[in-house]
């Protein structure tokens, strides 16, 4: 076997750089060692999962889900629903009758957005 | 026999003839739970207080006079993915360790109505991903029939506790065999209902197009019993389907005279132990002699059908488990920003197989990759339910193992997530058909229980109930786990 064949059968289907990638779009912080481990396991799964591309699936639909159904629709009435304290009673962090969270934009950004004619 | 090795029947039927109080059953199951648990660890929360008011409850209704549903003062465990109003709820996730549900699934709610006494919430692989109970958070659960062994999963707690006489049964949910392999490798029965026949209100989502509830019993009438309490629309799950619940126990006097079995041979491959093939086998003689007719069939696509959960339920669960933020309930890891709390609040609570299934769902779904992995594991699908919808033109019933193995020993396949997810490679496609399926004990192999897997097109759980109580007439491999003396 060639240097080169050999490369291409051992190359991982997922590199370093797309772990890091990846983990980035899930919200997901990895440790050093779980970025190498996730990166041989990852490849090895889908390297696996490669077999589908032997189907050919070009006249195939797609199946979503398996029921028949459509959206389903109801009166907008008024239920009863939980309270807020039921609501906040598992939050970290409660203000009031809300959810207090780290800030989402930086002050000026949210400034901007408050008052648009500024800039 | 002691009560806690009882079936719900037996349960219901000293308990309206007044031989034993509710109290006392649940007291019987409780000390039981108190002898063995520290050795099977099926629970992860043991309720005794939720558990001994709900029975002096109903003991109380009945002393009245009312008249009461069979699940009435019977005590049960449930898997601990399904939202209990006040009781801890963690899906084996140190993410939820400490998560209170201000509500209760519609199968809690459904319970609670009949009058069930809730034991403890049972462990699981976290978020439901696994095949062996080992990706609990918190610990694994073994299997009562050999400790060194897995219960199975991702339901383990609730097979491990039914077999260990720790609840005379339990719920627990299937995506991809979770209630089914459990049930086999325990020696109980698991039925994973139709897609949309049980609501998944309450369920706490892992891959929404195929999660479904499904009861572990001892006996195919308890399941029927557990069923008509649990099946039925629900307005608060928009893809449960409003069609009549029949009476399920209508079903079990049924005979199998004329019944066309279907055994397709590509679940009956290299990998299937002789054991279990042999015990599927002299399952398929005892359903001939009952009159069945057993022939030959072909599923093709069976072969891609890990290949394409291994994207779909990744995918699925990519997505519902964004709502893991640390903001408005479970762990919540401040950082410097709300990015950083994101990241390390994830990277802290989740797992290393919840980890790789976001990650391999997120690869999937993510720009240039989604036609190649998604959409075709989507198609893919498409052709795994073709295959089921043509060969029930032909069969009324087909039959396979549930796993091709008997239980095997913990830490056997943690090192290597591929054989785990092998482990699943005869229970996937029926999810992904939205078709119910049914495991029952058909054997021993190696002293270690085998279940034959019984699949009908969807909505016909009748007909898989009606099967298994035939063919467990015909050949009673029903029993509790030898655990200790302490045998029934």
């Amino acid at each position: 076997m060639s240097e080169q064949q050999n490369a291409q059968i051992e190359a991982p289907r997922i590199t370093r750089e797309g772990v890091i990638r990846v983990a980035d779009l899930a919200k997901v912080g990895l440790a050093e060692e779980e970025i190498e481990h996730l990166q041989q396991q990852l490849s090895s799964i889908l390297d696996n999962i490669a077999i589908l591309s032997e189907l050919d699936t070009a006249a195939i639909p797609a199946t979503a889900q398996v029921i028949p159904l459509s959206n389903v629709f109801r009166p907008d009435e008024m239920t009863d629903c939980l309270s807020p304290g039921a609501v906040l009673a598992n939050a970290p962090e409660v203000y009031e009758d809300s959810f207090k969270i780290p800030a989402v934009m930086e002050e000026d950004e949210a400034l901007r957005m408050d008052h648009p004619a500024v800039s | 026999m002691k009560p806690y090795a009882w079936t719900i029947q037996q349960c219901h039927n000293a308990l309206s003839r007044r031989e034993i109080s509710s109290v006392e059953l649940t007291r019987a199951v409780l000390d039981r739970i108190a002898a063995v648990d520290d050795k099977v660890r099926a629970y992860l929360l043991v309720t005794p207080e939720v558990a001994l008011a709900q029975a002096a409850a109903v003991d109380a209704r009945r002393s009245a006079g009312e008249a009461l549903s069979p699940l009435a003062g019977v005590p049960m465990a449930i898997k601990d993915n399904m939202c209990t109003f006040g009781t801890r709820t963690t899906c084996a996730s140190r993410i939820l360790h400490d998560f209170i549900p201000p509500y209760d699934a519609t199968v809690v709610e459904r319970l609670r109505a009949a009058g069930a006494v809730f034991v403890g919430k049972a462990n699981m692989d976290e978020f439901a991903m696994g095949s062996s109970c080992e990706n609990s958070g918190f610990f694994p659960t073994h299997n009562p029939w050999a400790l060194d062994r897995v219960p199975g999963g991702s339901s383990g707690g609730s097979g491990a506790a039914v077999a260990a006489g720790e609840a005379i049964y339990a719920l627990g949910s299937d995506t991809g065999g979770s209630v089914r392999l459990p049930a086999s490798f325990c020696g109980m029965v698991g039925l994973k209902p139709t897609y949309g026949r049980v609501s998944r209100y309450g369920l706490v989502a892992y891959a929404s197009s195929l999660d479904q509830i499904g009861p572990l019993t001892r006996d195919v009438t308890d399941c029927a019993l557990v069923m008509n309490a649990i099946a039925g629309h629900d307005r608060r799950d928009s893809t449960s389907v409003d069609t009549p619940v029949p009476d399920y126990t209508a079903a079990l006097g049924g005979d199998v005279r004329g019944l066309r079995v279907g055994v397709p041979a590509e679940y009956f491959g290299d990998a299937v132990e002789p054991g279990v093939r042999a015990s599927i086998d002299g399952a398929l003689r005892v359903l001939e002699g009952l009159g069945a007719t057993v022939a030959e069939t072909s599923l093709p696509h069976t072969r891609y059908a890990i290949a394409s959960y291994y994207i779909i339920a990744p995918a699925e669960a990519s997505a519902n488990l964004a709502r893991y933020d640390g903001m408005k309930y479970g762990l919540s890891v401040r950082g410097a920003d709300i990015w950083d709390t994101y990241c390390r609040t994830r990277e802290e609570g989740f797992g290393a197989e919840v980890k790789r299934r976001i990650m391999l769902g997120t690869y999937a779904l993510s720009a240039g990759y989604y036609d190649a992995y998604y959409l075709q594991a989507q198609k893919t699908r498409t052709l795994i339910k073709q295959d089921f919808d043509r060969a029930f033109e032909k069969y009324d019933v087909l039959v396979t193992p549930v796993s091709p193995t008997v239980a095997f020993r913990l830490g056997e396949k943690t090192d290597d997530p591929l054989a785990m997810y092998l482990s699943d490679v005869c229970t996937v496609t029926v999810n992904q058909a939205g078709i119910p399926g049914l495991s029952v004990p058909c054997g021993f192999a190696d002293g270690l229980p085998v279940g034959m897997q019984l699949l009908a097109p969807a909505f016909e759980e009748e007909t898989l109930l009606r099967v298994a109580r035939a063919f467990e007439r015909a050949s009673d491999f029903r029993r509790l786990a030898p655990l200790g003396d302490e045998g029934s």
